[in-house]
């Protein structure tokens, strides 16, 4: 499996090109942020309001896909319980804004800013806990114990059903829109599908920086080889428990977006379907690539929607990712960003290059 | 000047490339979701010769066995409804979308359903947990909300969700009512709950503390309705020497606690909630040991028994479900849905050729629907609940009896009464005038 490897790209002796290269990067980093931005937005306000919903769905799937893709290609790390992640910034969310509703059952735009903040630091803190015992394991276990983690979460919420509420879940209350936007007739969906792209592109351009920042180059040498890491003075599981806190960060971000989409949570919506998704999103798009995972993602929200519109058998989706990931890996093994970098590479000239940075 | 810079160019330039497709192909994959056509008219759904209604039904997915057959006598109905001239001339469109009975995809189906294909209102939505999870945004899009398939008290808020209405007998009312049944008849003897995790449980609960008081149940056991094995919470009642079970539970969760009681070699007078409680859906379970195991097993109703044969509703839908629905029984499943899609009709009806989301909340709110239970409709301007109370049944040789009058309350603290009224008679020709 090739990894994306932005390690090897540039000259290492190189003092202060190297270091314009550095604030350039940051600024192309900037720049397809804001990109994916400018794309996001001009779908929330021009697609109808059932069309809005898949917007919104997209960018939960893209924040949580673009921190595993980090996680599993950046860092060699594998995680199967993402979606367990996710309801921990989900439940974070619905826990934070219940006593702030009002009694239209709506809550300020400033709870909503707070609680995806606090959604996201809470999942970092478990995501340092789980990343403690994950990097004590390796390829297989590694896998075992993500998957038994994304397991265990809804056993948890209904166990602890006075906090949680059992099966039936929390609500989550959507946000009081602002007054123009209620003036221009937006339902909540398409405010959530906003603020959705607006978590997209600040997770994008903090994830490139990450990447491309001492602390990326750690987590891709760590993914290399641990003992030439080791030798160079990293500790290993350190780097790993980082890495695997930042992807459980945006995990939290990610289902804090889908919990305020979905007006509620409930043990059911993020079940081992749902990481498997996020996994396949990320394989499809590219292993490691920012922009993959986003490519993936959509590809993911779009086959669910085209299969649920077919009426076929509910697990049709992820049978069809897994045929999806066996031919992505036999064809592509770098994934639709892999193939588009190629194709670019192509273009002006023939370059022997890798595949796609971000 | 060399390689690095011009390849590093070349990087550039890919990166551009693909940032500009990765923005296409966005909005061209975006825009291509959407583009979902709709009438004009006032109201969304109605054409001059359709009413489009749309309903969440769990048709896979773990409660699928027992409900599935749910809608499908639903759309029995309308199209009997559809072939006998229709409601004011129109014919009912009803599209069902299989949710599945999780609640993730429930927003999602309920959001086609109302954004897409532009239905009129929701009727009979499944199940407590899904139903709940879309409540805001039926709300915020103004969507007629009749009759979710559950006894949530949840569905009676209409400060909150003005359009959304009850039909069921809720469960603290049902509650209520087994527990002052076992109050009376059951005096002196140690009395536990048993009950679905969600709100079939907790109101359910709540109803039964309100008649026992909040120490009147021994023990209170919940089970999680993804998970089969209720061994611990069974075990614990045994432990705790409970002699009567009053149990909120799904017909399987029933079946379950039954076999496993039997098991356990604990025996209790179980008193379950009318969902619960079908014979032929337990049969459906249980198999060969039915009969022994539900033998005086007591529940309620709050709908004419399928099995009472001269009963005007029982007669119209045996009728209806011959024509219509025919390699499928009328068991009390299927009954629970004739008589949901009658109400709505019944609704439709009376709201009027000039067909107006208000003008069916409004004719909900009158309280003026009959209905074919055995208790009249709560439903006034502040009101949304559904039917008012059930009676006693008792399942011997199984088939299910009424065994008690009706009892009707409210769902605060009041009182458990006797219902004296009589319960409406079938119209001729099976569709209200």
């Amino acid at each position: 499996m090739r990894h994306d490897d932005t390690t090897t790209t540039e000259h290492p002796v190189l003092g202060s090109p190297a270091r314009r290269l550095l604030t350039h990067s940051a600024v192309r980093n900037g720049l397809a942020a804001a990109t994916v931005t400018a794309v996001g937005l001009l779908a929330v306000y021009t697609v109808d309001d059932f069309t809005v919903g898949s917007v919104a769905m997209l960018t939960a799937y893209a924040c949580v896909a673009m921190g595993l893709t980090v996680l599993i290609g950046g860092n060699g790390q594998i995680s199967l319980g993402h979606a367990a992640l996710m309801a921990v910034g989900a439940y974070t969310m619905a826990l934070f804004l219940e006593p702030r509703t009002t009694a239209l059952r709506e809550v300020p735009v400033l709870s909503v800013a707070l609680a995806l903040v606090l959604a996201v630091l809470v999942t970092l803190c478990v995501g340092l806990l789980i990343g403690l015992a994950a990097a004590r394991l390796r390829g297989p276990y590694l896998a075992g114990a993500t998957l038994s983690f994304g397991v265990a979460v809804p056993g948890l919420v209904t166990y602890f059903d006075h906090w949680f509420n059992g099966e039936q879940g929390l609500p989550v209350p959507p946000p009081d829109m602002p007054t123009a936007l209620d003036n221009a007739l937006w339902l909540p969906d398409r405010f959530v599908a906003l603020i959705g792209v607006v978590a997209v592109g600040v997770t994008f351009f903090v994830l490139a920086n990450v990447k491309r920042s001492a602390v990326g180059r750690h987590w891709a040498a760590v993914r290399d080889d641990e003992i030439a890491a080791q030798l160079c003075g990293l500790s290993i599981p350190r780097e790993q428990v980082t890495a695997f806190a930042v992807s459980a960060a945006t995990a939290g971000l990610g289902g804090a977006v889908l919990a305020l989409f979905l007006q509620g949570v409930n043990p059911h919506s993020f079940d081992l379907r749902l990481s498997l998704g996020v996994l396949a999103a990320v394989v499809i798009g590219g292993l490691g690539s920012l922009r993959g995972a986003i490519w993936g993602s959509a590809l993911v929200v779009f086959l669910q929607k085209v299969l649920a519109d077919m009426d076929v058998d509910e697990n049709l989706p992820s049978a069809s990712y897994g045929l999806l990931l066996i031919v992505v890996m036999l064809a592509a093994p770098g994934g639709i960003q892999g193939l588009l970098s190629r194709l670019g590479d192509r273009l002006p000239r023939r370059s022997t290059h890798h595949q796609g940075d971000n | 000047m060399n390689r690095t810079l011009r390849s590093r160019a070349s990087r550039a330039w890919a990166r551009t490339a693909t940032g500009i497709a990765t923005t296409v192909t966005i909005a061209v994959t975006t825009t291509a979701c959407g583009g979902a056509g709709g009438g004009s008219e006032s109201a969304p759904g109605v054409t001059g010769d359709t009413i489009k209604i749309g309903s969440t039904q769990p048709l896979t997915g773990p409660v699928a066995p027992g409900y599935a057959k749910m809608s499908k006598a639903m759309a029995a109905y309308f199209n009997y409804v559809n072939d006998n001239g229709g409601v004011h001339g129109r014919s009912i469109d009803f599209v069902v979308e299989d949710d599945g009975y999780n609640p993730t995809k429930t927003a999602e189906k309920t959001r086609k359903l109302v954004l897409k294909d532009k239905v009129f209102a929701l009727v009979g939505a499944f199940g407590t947990a899904p139903h709940t999870a879309v409540l805001d945004f039926i709300r915020q899009n103004k969507v007629p909300d009749l009759f979710p398939s559950s006894g949530s008290v949840s569905w009676n808020q209409p400060d909150i969700y003005p359009d959304t209405f009850g039909w069921q007998t809720d469960y603290i009312r049902e509650g209520k009512v087994l527990a002052s049944y076992v109050k009376e008849n059951f005096a002196g003897k140690t009395v536990c709950a048993f009950g679905q995790g969600d709100d079939l449980g907790a109101d359910g609960v709540k109803g039964v503390e309100t008649v026992l008081g909040k120490d009147g149940l021994k023990a209170s056991e919940a089970y999680t309705a993804t998970n089969p094995d209720v061994k611990a919470q069974i075990g614990k009642l045994q432990a705790s020497g409970c002699e009567v079970v009053v149990s909120f539970s799904s017909p399987g969760f029933t079946a379950l606690a039954l076999g496993t009681s039997a098991k356990l070699g604990f025996k209790a007078q179980w008193v379950v909630v009318s969902i619960g409680s079908d014979p032929v859906g337990l049969t459906g379970y249980l198999k060969d040991d039915a009969a022994a195991l539900t033998n005086g097993l007591i529940s309620s109703t709050f709908l004419p028994l399928p099995t009472d044969a001269d009963n005007s509703w029982i007669k119209l839908f045996t009728t209806i479900n011959n024509e219509y629905n025919e390699e499928q029984g009328l068991d009390s499943i299927v009954l629970y849905g004739y008589a949901l899609a009658y109400s709505a009709v019944e609704a439709l009806q009376a709201a009027g050729k000039d067909l107006t989301r208000e003008g069916l909340l409004k004719v909900l709110g009158s309280g003026d629907l009959v209905g074919p239970g055995l208790t009249p409709f709560a439903f006034s301007a502040d009101d949304h609940s559904g039917f008012i109370g059930t009676a006693m049944t008792r399942i011997t040789d199984l088939k299910a009896e009424i065994i008690s009058p009706v009892y009707v309350t409210d769902d605060g603290d009041g009182p458990v009464e006797k219902y004296d009224g009589v319960a409406p008679q079938a119209p001729k020709g099976g569709i209200s005038k």
